[in-house]
């Protein structure tokens, strides 16, 4: 390996190395510092001339002395079944202790695109026992759905709720999950790591945490090392994978920063334009493959700067992600929790994932219809605060009262109540019940006939 | 040109300098020891700036740079119907034997299968004078599909010397001309450049989608163009998919523009099984796929638009009609920024390159109603996705999208948060065919079609009006017959507009339906009145009996049954 003394440049992330042999753009570079000490970066743009390296943590002490080995490899990550259970650092290495890992293979962090010929359609329902989820935005297995949150909101509670319950019905198989913690503080990571510790699930868990004090540049590549070890578990070892991602806004922000490090001509609020297509690289590698057991299902959870949800970082992740959903801090404040607000929320790929033989016949005119309703009772909220209920027809006030329930009961629940789906369909009927039934024009008549309450209790009568 | 070769001088992400090569813009090279393919977009004193169609890790300073002289061409000819390109027209199938279930690099496949036989029938014979264009013969290359053969555009024509028929593959030789000239029955075309036609012809024919909101209040003519911006999760996917399943084309090109790869998927599954209501044959019989998806090299979805047009240009010279889907056009323009970017050009707006706005106008001009080389009458209408960020459309690509397209199609989040689909906002939308269609509707669905239309029309910009007091004062407090108005906008909108694009037989909507449920709606309007007149309260008449099933009728194969016995029951119930 050829060592090079010809640092020019350091600036923000970024160092810029002269006279070197032809790099290649993409390598792994290592770096030694007067101590002894090794950083590791990777080559950003190479030419005859110049090679300009992203230092993944940080250049607080790199000076022109440094020696600079560039390694002739690009980065990879140890991958073998012994993950499993292992607590790594952000750029992958151990620090739980344990032994070293073994590999099996050692493959490269920047997955190639799964070719669209070879992708399976993900249809099948996964029963997370949240009401707001299953009955209105169905996970199938195979999806990403990120969490849309606030700062101070209980996203991470519902990422472990999730974790938790998620389950296919009619099989045993349990979920492994891959945790991968982007500058999130050592106070959260610890809930995460106590709840998977006392569930059990560390044991058919790969954690990968870069913690609010790590440095940030490391932040590029967390993802794509979780992203790694989850198509090594899914496509080597037919896991189903469970991959949550948090905090993909801290994961934006550091992008940023090398951006302007790079003095680019900046996107929207700074960020690079690029933002969109770089995302997709991580956010793209969830789904089902032809002819392969495994399947990853992503949960990205992101917090909106102000609770915009227009900011370009929950902007480019739903271009790119099957759905969000999207945490409301007024139903927070209500006490609601889970507080998903469904209506900004969305599951593109329910549509194949529920009805009859997966959840259940009526599920699909249930959800149009809960929909409907709730949407209206919102709208008819914005009047009572202007002209008051008493100026409500008798018709406007059933909505108004079915988007109270709606949430107090259908939305709320305890963090550690797992509903069926069942349970959370019937809860709907009940709800909708209480509306005139010459109201319930989504809904076909047969299934009235067989879900509605009414109907319900006079076939169980006779 | 010949081949020259040079060598690689910086590489930052897609882009690739190289020196010491010889190049015209355009250009099409081999980068790298892995031959990995790019196009010559810049010429900067003796470097040359080559953007790279796949990812560069691992690649050199140093290495090799061979230039081909050839500009970046799609092959045409019997083969591409079915099929799923990426960008470059690499059919992904092949790559997935070549490289699995992963995309790697530097693999060359043919756009078109070189090995298959195909029948060819020739409709000419020897001694004919055959012209650049013509249609020489053809072949059955789906049970739908009529691939006519056409001499290519760039080839002069002449007399012909020899004509055979039966079993060739599309590089063998199908007629040879006095002048030696051989023709086969694939050519290859450059794809920046629009083939050539006779004249543009004016749009007098709708492009029938199915689809309510569009067939009746914002058609596109057969050759026209239009947008369809929208934030994210409002529908412009599901809208193109309903323009690809029911739109009464001939040819179907799909382009999926840095868009997600289980879109592509739902199509490849479910298209072989969608039956075509107007053949009664699978719709993947009529569809060529592009897939260059948002995890592909960035540079192949510039390519993508251009691949996709050009094959959509070569069918239309078959005097067929093609419509084309772009989705999305905003993973294009941000291509040409990144590129742009990297390229040190001077940044228009919002970092967009200043020539955003004519490369637009450009690919839009590419569509159009026809009279082809060989005189029959073809056209190519364009339906392009924009994703406008935070869903403001005063961002450039929308703008200057909606300076060249003749139909607008708003999206609007709100509407599709309260899953109103399609959620196109009918208050801002437009179509600016509307005027020209007018005839053709009158004469080949109703007299009184464009009536029936402005008046429905002219109800919801009513409601939306009156919706304004309404949050001001209450229902309540409007006049009865005002209230009868609001509640004829909510059948126009919830029996209408409405139109779930899963449901299986409210997905497609014929002509035929859309008047009778518009007719229906008006006599339903006519019926409210009526009783108010004589006396009915509005709470009595929007008790009315039968509601709810005329509201449901839509979803009945036998709607009409459905929608009589409902309308009954309403006539009987308001003692009209
Ligand atoms: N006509 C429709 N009928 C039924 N559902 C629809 C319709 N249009 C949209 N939807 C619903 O809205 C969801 C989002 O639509 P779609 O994927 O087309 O959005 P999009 O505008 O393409 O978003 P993006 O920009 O993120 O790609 C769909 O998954 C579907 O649930
Ligand atoms: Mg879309």
């Amino acid at each position: 390996m050829e060592e090079y003394k010809t640092i020019t440049q350091v600036a923000g992330p970024l160092i810029f190395v002269e006279k070197t042999k032809p790099v290649a753009y993409g390598e792994l570079v290592n770096v030694v510092l007067p101590d002894g000490s090794v950083r590791k970066g990777q080559v950003l743009d190479t030419s005859k001339n110049i090679v300009v390296v992203q230092m993944f943590e940080g250049t607080r002490g790199i000076d022109k002395s440094c020696s600079v080995r560039f390694t002739g490899d690009i980065v990879k990550l140890n991958c073998s079944k012994d993950l499993l259970g292992r607590i790594l650092s952000g750029s992958g290495e151990p620090i739980d202790g344990g032994p070293a890992i073994i590999p099996e293979e050692r493959i490269p962090i920047v997955g190639a695109a799964i070719n669209p010929y070879a992708r399976k359609y993900p249809r099948e329902f996964i029963q997370t026992g949240i009401s707001a989820i299953d009955g209105m935005n169905t996970l199938v297995r195979g999806q990403k759905l990120p969490i849309f949150s606030g700062s101070g909101l209980p996203h991470n509670d519902i990422a472990l709720q999730i974790a938790r319950q998620a389950k296919v019905r009619g099989q045993a198989e349990e979920f492994a999950v891959v945790f991968a913690a982007m500058g999130i503080t050592y106070e959260e990571a610890y809930q995460f790591m106590k709840e998977f510790e006392r569930t059990g699930a560390l044991e058919r868990a790969v954690v990968f945490l870069n913690l609010a004090k790590d440095p940030a540049i490391e932040r590029i590549i967390t993802p794509r090392m979780a992203l790694t070890a989850a198509e090594y578990l899914a496509y080597t070892y037919d896991y189903h994978v469970l991959v949550i991602l948090t905090d993909m806004t801290n994961y934006c922000e550091a992008l940023r920063e090398i951006s302007a490090a790079r003095e680019e001509v900046p996107g929207r609020r700074g960020y690079p334009g690029y933002m969109y297509t770089d995302l997709a690289t991580i956010y793209e590698r969830a789904g089902r493959i032809r002819g392969r057991k495994g399947t990853i299902t992503q949960f990205p959870i992101l917090t909106m700067p102000a609770d915009d949800i227009t900011h370009p970082i929950p902007d480019l992740t739903g271009y790119i992600t099957e759905g969000q959903i999207v945490l409301s801090r007024e139903l927070h404040a209500k006490g609601i929790y889970p507080p998903i607000n469904v209506l900004p929320s969305l599951s593109r790929l329910m549509k194949e994932g529920i009805g009859a033989g997966m959840t259940r016949d009526d599920h699909k005119q249930w959800n149009d219809q809960m929909y409907a309703a709730y949407a209206e009772g919102v709208d008819l909220r914005g009047l009572v605060a202007i002209v008051g209920e008493e100026a409500l027809s008798e018709r406007d006030r059933l909505f108004l009262k079915f988007a109270d329930e709606f949430e107090r009961r259908f939305v709320n629940q305890g963090k550690y109540e797992d509903r069926d789906i069942e349970t959370t369909l019937d809860l709907g009927w009940e709800l909708l019940s209480m509306l005139p039934e010459r109201e319930l024009t989504k809904i076909e008549r047969k299934y009235i006939e067989k879900y509605h309450p009414a109907y319900k209790k006079k076939t169980q009568g006779a | 040109m010949e081949v020259s070769v040079g060598e690689i001088y910086r590489i930052s992400g897609p882009l690739v300098v190289a020196e010491r090569l010889k190049a015209r813009m355009y250009d099409l090279c081999k980068v790298g020891e892995e031959n990995l393919m790019g196009e010559v977009v810049g010429l900067a004193g003796d470097k040359v700036l080559i953007q790279v169609y796949e990812d560069t890790s691992g690649v050199r300073p140093g290495e090799k740079v061979v230039n081909t002289g050839l500009p970046l061409s799609v092959d045409l000819g019997p083969g591409l119907i079915g099929n799923i390109y990426d960008g470059v027209q690499r059919p992904l199938p092949s790559l997935k034997e070549i490289s699995g279930d992963f995309i790697s690099r530097g693999i060359e496949a043919p756009g078109i299968d070189k090995k298959k036989k195909w029948e060819f029938q020739p409709l000419i014979k020897k001694g004919d004078e055959v012209k650049a264009g013509q249609i020489i013969g053809k072949v059955q290359e789906t049970e739908v599909v009529e691939h006519r053969i056409l001499v290519p555009p760039n080839v002069k024509g002449g007399k012909v010397k020899e004509v055979y028929s039966g079993s060739f593959t599309v590089d063998e030789t199908i007629a040879v001309l006095e002048d030696g000239t051989e023709l086969r029955m694939a050519h290859k075309w450059p794809v920046r450049i629009p083939r050539p036609y006779i004249e543009k012809l004016p749009p007098v024919v709708p492009l029938l989608t199915g689809q309510r909101i569009l067939d009746t209040f914002f058609p596109i003519a057969k050759g026209g163009t239009a947008a369809i911006p929208g934030p994210f999760g409002s529908g412009k996917t599901v809208t193109q998919h309903q323009l690809a399943k029911w739109s009464d084309a001939r040819i179907v090109v799909y382009i999926g523009c840095g868009e997600r790869g289980n879109e592509m998927t739902e199509v490849l599954e479910e298209f072989p099984e969608l039956i075509d209501p107007r053949t009664g044959k699978p719709l993947m019989l009529r569809t060529v796929l592009v897939a260059n998806t948002s995890n592909m090299p960035v540079a192949a979805r510039d390519a993508s638009v251009y691949t996709g047009i050009t094959i959509a240009e070569y069918f239309r010279d078959m005097g067929y009609d093609v419509a084309l889907q772009a989705d999305s056009t905003s993973r294009w323009a941000e291509a040409m920024r990144e590129l742009s970017g990297r390229l040190e050009e001077m940044p228009g707006e919002e970092g967009y390159p200043a020539y955003l706005a004519s490369r637009l106008a450009e690919f839009y001009e590419r569509a159009g109603r026809v009279k082809t080389l060989s005189g029959e009458i073809g056209s190519v209408s364009v339906v392009g996705a924009v994703s406008p960020p935070g869903g403001d459309f005063s961002e450039p690509v929308t703008q200057n999208t909606l300076r060249i397209v003749k139909a607008f199609w708003g999206l609007d989040a709100k509407l599709a948060g309260r899953r109103h689909f399609p959620a196109i906002n009918w208050l801002i939308s437009y179509s600016l065919y509307t005027g020209t269609l007018g005839e053709w509707y009158e004469k080949n669905v109703a007299p009184e079609w464009n009536e029936l239309r402005t008046w429905a029309m002219s109800v919801l910009q009513e409601e939306a009006t009156l919706q304004e007091i309404v949050m001001l004062v209450g229902s309540d407090a409007l006049p009865e017959s005002q209230r009868v108005l609001l509640l004829v906008a909510r059948i126009i909108r919830d029996f209408y507009l409405s139109q779930y694009a899963y449901h299986e037989i409210d997905s497609y909507c014929d002509i035929r339906k859309q008047y009778d449920m518009l007719k229906a709606i008006k006599t339903v309007n006519d019926w409210f009145y009526k009783a108010l007149e004589a006396g009915k309260t509005y709470e009595e008449i929007e008790k009315v009996e039968g509601f709810d099933e005329f509201m449901r009728s839509k979803l009945e194969a036998d709607y009409k049954t459905a929608m009589t016995k409902a309308m009954e029951k309403m006539k009987k119930s308001l003692g009209v």
